[in-house]
């Protein structure tokens, strides 16, 4: 069996679990946020199902249009909120106590290897990262999860991407993900798991292993996967409060697919406009101007992303066309970037620091763009019209092009930013 | 969803339509049907929900409804009154949404790349069956699994919850 499976199969109390079965699965965690949550609310409501399965267990995050952008905005947070405190969750984040929730999730201990977690949010499938089975669901979905405990699911087949050889400078596990998408298209894992393995997955930290189970869903996946290993253990120790269910993929496990990569050979990455697997080296479009620089999100918001920007950025100062809006993912990755003199590294540089929240990402509020304007971003999509207007441009790559190409005011890898 | 046969103009759209596109998240402010279907499809095609009508059915091509797994997609869509749609293949978030909230889905990869926008279509849920009227053409769907046929016949996940809940 796959990774995927041996956890699947023991969250709906089996020996074993294969793959295109379908099994009702027990559930470790349930979350929503300041969107999705208001739907599922109401489902719930609506149902009559009177209280939560398990209040420790329910998590909601307002993290999209907070702190609220407008009144509507902020009926649908409130919404949430009263809800929160009817149900009594234990595990509640609101402004100045939250953060992007796929940031915080794992930070503050509620998920651990070898859990089942669903979320009504696409980039749920985070949490692979620490051996857990992840994966986004809608509002209707969440609202069966938080009455019952548990979720329908299909097993997925899984594709084993193994990732070989030693990175050069400036490769990060974004650079990963997008040559990842760009090789086998957004719809390239459609219904399956992302097992990503190999050499270089066991050298990337936590912080990259996370960046890149949380873009599986760009390629269509259920959930993305990493083993757990010592970096793992590394990490929930002293912070994951359940205890930890540590599973690896048997030898002869079964596999839709296995694709070698070789990371010796490749350079870092850029999504063009309007598909995540539109990636092409950056140094191929160097020179590209740009109007705004966004650092921060779910997928590339936690303290290693902003070191490696600040370390781009250090003494520099941001472009004189282009707005630098850097997004911190959780209070507690700001306060350690205040501490290690990072925000200082920022403000120096012209850029604008954020509290967390994933409002520009979706183009919900905080960073917008007009008709004609060109973004690279360290988000996750770049769709028409994600950032702003249908006739805006997002670029995604990892933080190291981002910064460069603030500095430069056009894209550019480290190497080529002037000093 | 079951005994239902609907007939009405397709709507053509290519492949990978995102959420983002379906209904964008400046929109997403709101959880009222109506007011998020005035939004349906704005980003991709502007003019649609001017030229949909009640029975309307979208049509598209591979990975439709990729993207975020915003449930006020298929919400957006269905209350734009489109009666069905018809794709090579859906995004698995939007698939179970769509089940979930009782918007008729079909897999039809053949019927899907051969309609153009404007065609008349008749399709059968019972027999899984899409009709290309304008092209007299009969295509054969992909079946829902006998799990997924449970929800659906419950009228969608949270009537399949109350049942199950009163089995126990």
């Amino acid at each position: 069996m796959t990774i995927t499976e041996k956890i699947l199969a023991r969250a709906c109390g089996r020996e074993e679990a294969h793959a295109g079965e379908f099994v009702n699965a027990r559930l470790d965690l349930a979350l929503a946020n300041d969107i999705t949550a208001p739907l599922a609310i109401k489902e719930f409501e609506a149902a009559g199902v009177g209280k939560v399965w398990d209040p420790d267990r329910v998590v909601m995050v307002c993290d999209h249009f907070v702190p609220n952008k407008d009144i509507q905005s902020a009926e649908q947070a409130k919404l949430v909120r009263d809800f929160a405190r009817r149900q009594e969750l234990g595990n509640f984040f609101d402004v100045g106590r939250m953060g992007i929730e796929h940031v915080i999730l794992p930070e503050k201990g509620l998920v651990g290897p070898g859990d089942v977690v669903i979320g009504a949010d696409s980039h749920t499938c985070t949490y692979g990262a620490l051996g857990a089975f992840a994966t986004g669901v809608g509002s209707t979905d969440l609202a069966a999860g938080m009455a019952t405990g548990e979720v329908w699911l299909r097993v997925p087949e899984s594709i084993r991407l193994n990732y070989h050889g030693e990175p050069g400078p400036f490769l990060t596990g974004k650079d990963y993900i997008l040559y990842t998408i760009g090789l086998i298209g957004v719809d390239g894992a459609l219904y399956q798991a992302m097992e990503f393995a190999g050499e270089a997955i066991e050298a990337l930290s936590m912080d990259g292993r996370f960046t890149m189970c949380n873009m599986a869903i760009e390629a269509g996946g259920k959930n993305g996967i990493v083993e757990p290993d010592a970096v793992t253990e590394e990490y929930i120790h002293g912070r994951f409060r359940g205890e930890p269910k540590y599973f690896s993929s048997d030898r002869e496990a079964a596999y839709a697919r296995v694709i070698d990569i070789d990371v010796a050979a490749m350079q870092p990455q850029i999504a063009k406009p309007h598909l995540p697997s539109n990636t092409v080296p950056a140094a191929d479009i160097a020179g590209l101007k740009v109007d705004q620089v966004v650092i921060g999100s779910c997928t590339n918001g936690r303290i290693e992303d902003l070191r490696m920007a600040a370390e781009v950025m250090r003494g520099r100062k941001a472009h004189p066309d282009v707005r630098v809006l850097v997004f911190p993912g959780s209070q507690s990755v700001y306060r350690e970037a205040i501490r290690e003199g990072l925000i200082d590294v920022f403000v120096e540089a012209e850029a604008a620091v954020s509290t967390p929240t994933c409002g520009p990402c979706l183009g919900g509020h905080m960073g917008i763009l007009a008709a004609g304007e060109r973004c690279v971003a360290t988000t996750n999509r770049n769709f028409v019209g994600r950032m702003g207007h249908v006739d805006s441009e997002v670029y995604l790559a990892g933080p190291y092009v981002a910064a460069a190409t603030a500095v430069a005011g056009e894209v550019a890898v480290p190497e080529e930013a002037p000093a | 969803m079951s005994g239902m046969v609907f007939e009405g103009t397709a709507h053509k759209f290519g492949r990978d339509v995102d959420t983002d596109v379906i209904i964008p998240a400046r929109h997403l402010k709101t959880t009222s049907p109506d007011e998020l279907a005035a939004h349906c499809m704005e980003d991709i095609d502007r003019d649609f929900i001017n030229r949909v009508k009640p029975g309307d059915i979208i049509v598209a091509e591979q990975n439709f409804g990729c993207g975020s797994s915003r449930e006020q997609a298929p919400v957006a869509i269905k209350a734009a009154g489109v009666a069905c749609v018809v794709a090579v293949s859906f995004a698995r978030i939007f698939y179970r949404n769509a089940i979930n909230i009782g918007l008729p889905i079909l897999v039809c990869p053949e019927a899907a790349r051969e309609t153009e926008s404007g065609d008349l279509l008749r399709v059968d849920l019972d027999k899984g069956e899409v009709t290309n009227l304008t092209r007299g053409k009969v295509y054969e769907a992909e079946r829902f699994p006998e799990f997924m046929q449970k929800i659906v016949a419950a009228g969608g996940l949270m009537g399949y919850v109350k049942e199950r809940q009163k089995e126990q």
